[in-house]
Formats: C-alpha cells, structure tokens, sequence
C-alpha cells in the first residue's frame, strides 16, 4: 500500500517542487536559537537543498548529539523522524540506524564539540566505517550551549570573549575526514548560502560518507575581535576553491562558462556536480592533492572552502558487510528464524 | 594411610596444565566420553587472562545422580604443569589419586602421604614415539586420556566414534590421535592395577540432553529472536557470544548469493556498540550487544537514553570479576545492581538471569519480544561459569507457530485511517506507548526523539508537570513488566518449613545439590529460583512466607540481597546472605555448609557475616 503525500494549504503561489511540495513542507519548529546564530543560516540551506532536490521528507532520518547545532533538527524537516541522542555520540546512533534501513537519507548534525571534542572517535570511525550519510558539522570552535568555552576546533591563538588565548592545536575536522576515507569532503561557511546549499545538495545525493565542515559563528560567544570563527574574520580568510551546481536530471544546463573552466563529476545515483573552478589548478578528486593543498593554504592563513574531495565511486558499509539490498528492519520471520527443525539438527550436534 | 576413595560414577577429576599446550581438546575428549557412556558431567575452565604459558584447569564432575554444579574438592588430580605442583597436590581430597607424568623422578617429599600416586612416563613415551615438538606436546595429551581410560574403565570404543566424529572428512588426523589414545591405554592396563577406587560403569541418565556453553546458546538464541543487528567490542569472557551469533547466522542467514541477513560490526568502543544498537533499534530492527562489566559501565549515558526515550535494546552482559585484567577471566555475579539501575535520572530496567545454556538460548530470543514489547533496555545476566564452559542441559526447544512479538508499532494504514498517534501516550493504561518507525507515512507519526522534556506527543517541553506525567507512566510500564518477563520457580521443601533460600543465575546447579544433601541432614529449606527483575509478587510472597530467607549470590555485597530489600521493602534482618566471590563457581558444598550450620546453630547472624 502506498500513501498520496498531502501537502499542507499553503498560499497558492508559493513555488512547489516536483512532489507538488512547497519549501515550507520542508520546515521544522520555531528556532529557539539566538537570533544571528549561524546554525540558523545552514537549517535553512538544508530546508532550500531539501527541497530542490525533491526529497520526501519522510525518507530523510535526522540525527543529532547534543549542543545548540544538535538542537536545529527539531527547526527542520518537521515531517522526518528525528533524533537528538547524547553529547558526542549520534555518528554510532547513525550508524545504526543505517544498519536497519539503508533505504532512507541519513542526515547527521553536529557540533565542533560534539564531533571533535567528546565524539571525535565516533566521527572517525563512522567515517572510516564508510557509512552512508551527510554528516555536517556546524562549526563556531566553541561550546555554545554550555557557554562558550573553548572546542576542539578552536584555533590556536583564537582569543575567548573573555580574553584567553587558546593554546591548544585545533583539529581540522576536514583534515580528518580526507585521511579517514570520507569519499564526498566539503567545507563552507554558514554566511555564505549560495556554496552551502549546493554543497549539502550534492552530499545528500551522495552514496557514501558525506562530510560538511560548516562554519557558523556563535553570535553570543564567539563573534568578537581575536576570533577566528566571528562572521568578519571568515569573510576575510575564506577561499573557495570552485562553485558547486548540483544538476538532477530535472535541471536543464543554461549558463555558459569558458573552455576548462568547468568540471563535471557524476555521482553514482546519476546527479552530476558541476564544478566551476576558482583554483585552476585544484583538482578535487585527488585524495593527496587535496591534503596537500589544504595544510599549505592553512599555513598561509586562509580557510580554503567548496568541494574539497569527490569520490564519484564510493562504497559504503553495507557494501562492505556484504547485507541484502532489503532493508533489514522488514525482513520477516521467515528470513530470520531458522525453526524447530534447524535446532532440533543443533541439539544432535551437541550430544 | 587412608585407604584409597572409591566410587562409581560420581567424583571429580582435576586436569591442571598450561595454557596454550593443546590440553583442551584432550579434556573435551575425556569428558564427552563420559558422556556419551551416558553419565552426566559438569565441567569447567580455570583459565588466565593470556594466551599461552600461564597456569589452566579443567575440572569434570562426574555425578550420576546428575548433580551439574561444582561440587567443591578433587578426588583426582592429573598433575601437568609442575609450576602449580604444590597447589595442586594439596587440593585433592584425602584418600584420592594423583596422576602424573613420571618421566623425570620426583622426590618423595612432593607427594603427599594420604595420597595414592599413579605414574605414567608420558613424556618418555612420546620422545619416543614422535620426532616432532609439536606432536610430542599434542599426543602427550592424548595419551593421557587414554591411560585414565584404563584407570577409570572408559569405554575406549566411544573415544574412537568422538574421535572419528571430531576428525570427520580429515581422517588421517583420526589415525595419529586414535594410536596415542591407544599407546596411553596400553601402558596403563600392562604396568597400573586398573581400575582404580574410581570407575565408570555405562548409565542412562543423560537422556536426550545437551552438552554446550551459554555464550553460544545465547548467540543462538538472538538469532532466533530475529536480532539483526549485533554491535560489540571484544571483551572476554562475553566475545564467544557475539563470535556465536556470527557462526549461527552464518549458517542460517547467508542468502544463496552469498549476501547476509545480518550485520555485525565490530564497533571501537562499547559506547559505540550500544549507540549501534539504540540507533538501529530506533529505526525497527532487532538489535543488541555482548559485554561484560567494564562495557557495562561504559555504556551508561546510552543505557539511560534507552530507557527514556523508550527504545529497546537487548544488552547480554557475561559477568566476570572486578576491574582490569587476571581476576575478571574468573566468574563472579557482580553486575546485578549496575545493571538493574544502570545509568543517571531514575532509572530501571529488565533483567534476566538464566541458569544454564538452556534458558541462555530461550532467554536470548525472549529478550528481544520483552524488549519490544516494553520498549527498554533488556539485560541478559549470565556469567563466565555459564558462558564459557560446556553444561549439560535440555536441548534447545522452538515453537514454529511463534512469531517475533514487535510490541506496539503504528503502521501507515492505522494512522492512514486517522488512529491518534503520541509518541508519549500512554493510550491502553499499561504505561506502554506507540511507536512508528522512522519512513513510515508521508505526513503522519513523524516525531522528534529525546531523552527528556517532551510532552505525549513528543512536542518540546520543559514544564515539571509534563516530565513527572512522563515518569510516573515508566513506572507503570515497570509494574506491567512483572506480568511479562520470566516467572519464579518455586521447589518446595518435603517437610513444611519456615526456611527459605534464594538464588539464581549458575549458583543453581550448586544449590540443587545442596539442597538435597541438606534435606538427607534434615534440614528442610524452601527454594526460589529468581529469573528477572521486575520481582514478580511471587517473590515478595515467597519471603513473607518464611522467617528468615538465604540469599545466595556470587558477589560481595548482597547485590539482589539489595535490591530485594530496596524493591520488595523487606527488612534486612529477614533476608541473610550466602555470599561466594573468590572467583571460582560456587559448590554444593559451601552452600550446604554455610546454611546447614547456621541452621543447625540456631544462629542466623545477619549482613556482613558471610559464611567463611
Ligand atoms: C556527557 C555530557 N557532557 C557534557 C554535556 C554538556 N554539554 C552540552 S552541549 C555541550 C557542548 C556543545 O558544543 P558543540 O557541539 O560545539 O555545540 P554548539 O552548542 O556549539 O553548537 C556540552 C559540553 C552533555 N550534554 N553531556
Ligand atoms: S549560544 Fe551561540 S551557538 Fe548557541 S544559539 Fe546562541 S549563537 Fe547559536
Ligand atoms: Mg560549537
């Protein structure tokens, strides 16, 4: 049996997607966020990606940890289940979760404390594990919702509102996620939607392990001089390495761009990234290269954005534990009980 | 000198070698012999937290009368490994044998006076027989097994079917070990008076039992009950129960082109395992993990999630000694309180505890229905006694007409056909809500899952009234759990009695035997076995019903001791601990003495004073 979506009555102009959708289908409960937080800004670009790549909502699964950026899947996709589980841990949640039904989209959400702070072994392992998700973390490099204390991605150097220095090496979660195996790498800044919204598009439409390193700044804590994740200080360092379009089949092609300075990848499920190159000479389906050309622009200051790593051919974790194409969490009796005649063929062999 | 111990069919025989020297499938050998003449044994692992060189024992109880408990003492000693020599030869029991191997001359003063030696030149024998170190270690062993065959009147004809058995398909493996066997029984009939004081003499008293260990049946069970996914992380003495649900699922879940019905994965931690397992339950599928205490403490931020935002999960935890390595491979029921109120808030959860591999396996499966049904945390309780060692136990029995009980779950038609759905309501009074899975419908049943501040329908709230709205209805759900999991089992005493005893988990082998020798003393005790927490009112009937009640636990602190006083609120006073917790598995022996002199002495002195 199979059920008809109903859209909600909304104005009738409002521009509906190909599932007769509007993007208001696509939101959640009222923010309960500071006004000016960036994680608001990245919960609409998930709402907009949603919604041009026409996903019913109900196949999207929402996971988060815990902190304010663990707290925006409540502000989206209000008709997705979802789930805010504990403080560093929602990569095994998902992971899980995936396990049982590889049908659905898995979205994680997190923070900078959250995944590299307390749960920075659950996001290395669920990456290197290859599990089948977009994974974004919502990066301020401190602890919002406990105060703003310093996170593990705080720069080295970066100055707190109160006026220490943080002396502790940050981790660069993109880093990270290069070296662990992530086959579709991104970073990008909440400010800066017409990147972000492309960049989740393509790793919702990625079949493999997605990662979005997001910078988000956190207008209460972590927004003043000396900061290295305030809105300014971003805007002033961010180098972006391409522009993104994410072309399902519903996209005709229009614009027209000079000779090489375009690159199309295709994805396994079809959708084609087109890459607009900024850096000539970046080529983001190089694993190495990537790494390489990230610690060097670190080194000279800048936060090197866009499309970092494509791999076109991903495999996942249920390719690599070899399950059935049929989600686990409907196969029945039948298929998972051997019955009395199998044990009774058991109780022979133990006597 | 005493005269030597003499007895058909019930006595115990102690192997004590060194880990890693192959001596384990020659103990196996001996003791399904016994076996399979039809003689109930119990046997057990002593083993160290490494993998070659340490000390190891094997003990079999051979007991006729099918006591499968330990029974405490050794009649007979097969003395192997000379750096244990001392403890070894000092364990046996006045009048009973040692075996050893006297290759090398012992001088007198090592052996013990009310002792009967037996000496066979094992390794003589092999140094000349076999040129390779390896084999001369290997068939060492088995040449053993076949000179105690002699001693104790084996029939060599069922060595040789186990042995054609064990090798089947790899016959010329079965020559070499059937010529040691042989070699050991020829010397010992030519150069020993055989038998000796101790004989087995052909039985029919196994039936149509099972001879298997806890960890496997477990793992078999949760493949039974439908578990699909099994997240862990290498933890002895609970790995053989992950390692058997992947052997079993193997067999009976692998798809003609070789895709799986199953997915385990190895997880970096326990608190990854447990996320695994929530995640996946959350999400439909059947799902647990395999631990033992250090996991257990691991994964308690999950454990609480678990229970308070209603997602089953099943949880075996094989209990083991204190922290760290060397005395956690030895057994211990220690886990109960951590378990039961596992995890910060108000918290507490099912628990079942399984005597044998019997309910090892029907609990297994169980677990996962009472999980769903409940949606909460499960714990299955077993212990390294129960887990890794081979028990003799009724076979494993399965209904074909049972199916998977999912619990409450709201389908697409029924909220198609406009049922209410609240995540949080409490809609048939039993403290049990609906859930969906995540995919369901379109536009229905969608909800946001947390731990807390959340109202029925699982809108954010942060008011006091709503959360105590919530925790009062877990409570009810927890009343309804006393109707679901495992029932008491009540064996009552021949005479009527104001005595009571208590146990559970594997002391129930032990206690079953000593409660037979207390009653030949006249002693007469009532005896409940406890199966789950929740107590079902039986309990707390059973205890009214008696002047003073003996708890027999394999821990330090009286752990259900507590939780009876704490859940049951019963006086202290009324309910006196037996308490066994040196890491080796109780014996009938302690028991009876510990509630036999205290009966006996009208003194029943109460907490604190363990017996010995
Ligand atoms: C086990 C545990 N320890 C500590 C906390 C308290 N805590 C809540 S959120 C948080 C930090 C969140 O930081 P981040 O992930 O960066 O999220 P943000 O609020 O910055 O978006 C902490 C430490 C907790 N919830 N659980
Ligand atoms: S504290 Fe910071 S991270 Fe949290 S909502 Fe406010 S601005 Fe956002
Ligand atoms: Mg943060």
């Amino acid at each position: 049996m199979s059920f008809l979506p109903k859209p909600k009555l909304h104005h009738p102009k409002l521009p509906t997607n190909a599932l007769g959708y509007t993007r208001r289908d696509y939101e959640g409960a009222i923010s309960t966020l500071c006004a000016g937080c960036g994680h608001d800004s990245i919960s609409a670009a998930i709402i907009q990606a949603c919604f041009e790549l026409d996903i019913e909502p109900h196949r999207v699964a929402k996971m988060s940890g815990i902190g304010c950026s663990s707290k925006t899947p409540d502000y989206f996709l209000g008709a997705s289940h979802g789930f805010n589980s504990v403080h560093g841990r929602m990569p095994s949640v998902l992971t899980g979760a995936n396990l049982a039904n590889r049908e659905l989209l898995y979205l994680g959400v997190s923070g900078d404390g959250d995944s590299a702070s307390i749960g920075f072994g659950q996001f290395a392992h669920s990456i290197r594990r290859g599990v089948n998700m977009a994974y974004i973390v919502e990066n301020n490099g401190v602890y919002g919702l406990t105060k703003g204390q310093f996170s593990a991605t705080s720069d080295k150097g970066s100055k707190a509102k109160k006026g220490t220095v943080n002396t502790d090496e940050a981790i660069d979660l993109v880093g990270i996620a290069l070296q662990l195996g992530a086959t579709y790498v991104a970073r990008s800044f909440s400010g800066d939607k017409d990147q972000l919204v492309p960049l989740i598009k393509g790793a919702m439409r990625h079949d493999g392990p997605a990662f979005i390193d997001c910078i988000s700044p956190c207008v209460a804590f972590n927004n003043h001089e000396g900061s290295t994740k305030s809105y300014d200080f971003v805007r002033e360092h961010n180098e972006a390495m391409n522009r993104l379009d994410v072309i399902t089949s519903r996209a005709p092609i229009t614009a027209d761009y000079a000779p090489g300075e375009v690159r199309e990848v295709e994805q396994h499920d079809g959708s084609i990234l087109r890459l607009r190159k900024l850096h000539a000479e970046y080529d983001p389906t190089d694993r190495v290269a990537a790494m390489h050309h990230l610690h060097e622009r670190k080194a000279a200051g800048e936060i090197v954005t866009g499309l970092l790593f494509i791999d076109p051919d991903p495999r996942d974790l249920h390719a690599n534990l070899g399950t059935v194409a049929r989600p686990l969490n409907r196969l029945g009796d039948a298929l998972l009980v051997p019955g009395a005649a199998a044990l009774e063929a058991i109780n022979t062999g133990l006597r | 000198m005493r005269g030597p111990v003499t007895a058909t069919n019930d006595f115990v025989v102690k192997f004590a070698n060194v880990n890693g020297s192959g001596s384990a499938s020659a103990n196996q050998l001996f003791a399904k012999a016994i076996l399979r003449m039809g003689i109930p044994i119990a046997s057990r692992n002593i083993f160290p937290s490494n993998i070659q060189g340490l000390p190891t024992w094997f003990e079999v109880r051979v007991s006729g009368e099918g006591y499968l408990g330990r029974r405490g003492g050794v009649d007979l000693m097969v003395a192997m490994n000379p750096q244990t020599w001392e403890r070894d030869v000092a364990e046996i029991d006045p009048g009973g044998y040692l075996f050893y191997d006297s290759t090398r001359p012992v001088p007198q003063s090592r052996f013990r006076e009310d002792v009967h030696v037996i000496g066979v030149p094992l390794t003589a024998m092999c140094n000349a027989a076999y040129t390779d170190a390896r084999q001369r270690q290997l068939f060492k062993n088995i040449m053993y097994v076949g000179a105690l065959s002699a001693l104790l009147q084996i029939d060599p004809a069922v060595v040789e079917t186990l042995l054609s058995e064990q090798y089947k398909g790899k016959e010329k493996l079965a020559k070499p070990n059937q010529e040691a066997f042989q070699m050991g029984r020829d010397w010992a009939l030519a150069n020993l008076p055989c038998p000796l004081g101790l004989t087995l003499e052909r039985a029919d008293k196994v039936g149509d039992r099972i001879y298997v260990d806890g960890n496997s049946a477990a793992g078999l069970g949760a493949v039974y009950g439908g578990a699909t996914v099994c997240a862990w992380y290498p933890i002895t003495p609970s790995t053989s129960l992950a390692e058997g649900f992947e052997r079993y699922a193997k067999k009976f879940r692998t798809d003609p082109d070789g895709r799986k019905r199953y997915a385990i994965v190895q997880a970096e931690d326990e608190l990854a395992s447990i996320g695994i397992v929530i995640g996946a339950a959350w999400n439909g599928a059947r799902a647990f993990t395999a631990t033992s205490g250090p996991g257990i403490s691991l994964m308690q931020e999950f454990v609480g999630l678990s229970y308070f935002a209603e997602i089953p999960s099943v949880i075996f935890d094989v209990q083991r000694a204190g922290p760290s390595t060397g005395m956690p491979t030895r057994t211990q029921q220690s886990d109960v309180l951590a378990a039961a109120y596992a995890s910060h808030g108000d918290t507490k959860h099912v628990v079942l505890l399984p005597e044998d591999p019997h309910e090892c396996f029907a609990f297994g499966a169980d677990a996962f229905d009472i999980a769903d049904r409940l949606q909460q945390p499960v714990f299955v309780l077993l212990d390294l006694d129960i887990g890794m060692n081979d028990w003799l136990c009724e076979p494993f029995a399965w209904d074909d007409s049972r199916r998977m009980d999912r619990g409450k779950v709201m389908t697409a038609e029924e909220l198609e056909a406009g049922r209410v759905f609240g995540r949080y309501l409490d809609a048939d009074g039993d403290g049990i809500p609906y859930r969906t899975y995540p995919g369901t419908h379109p536009s229905k049943g969608a909800f946001f899952t947390r731990g807390t501040s959340r109202d029925r329908f699982a809108k954010y709230t942060e008011v006091g009234a709503a959360y105590v709205d919530n925790m009062q209805r877990l409570l009810q759900k927890f009343e309804t759990a006393k109707g679901i999991v495992p029932r008491p089992v009540l064996r009552q005493a021949a005479e009527p009695t104001r005595t009571g005893v208590i146990y559970y988990g594997s002391s129930s082998a032990a206690m079953r035997e000593a409660l037979s020798a207390l009653e030949a003393e006249g002693i007469h005790v009532d005896a409940l076995r406890i199966r789950a927490f929740p107590f079902h009112q039986e309990v707390e009937r059973f205890v009214a019903d008696h002047d003073q009640v003996f708890v027999v636990e394999q821990n330090r602190d009286a752990q259900l001791r507590t939780l009876l006083m704490n859940e049951c609120g019963i006086v202290p006073q009324q309910l006196i601990p037996v308490l066994h917790y040196d890491g080796t598995p109780i014996t009938a022996r302690f028991i009876r003495a510990a509630i036999g002199d205290k009966v006996l002495a009208q003194i029943l002195p109460f907490a604190g004073a363990a017996a010995e």
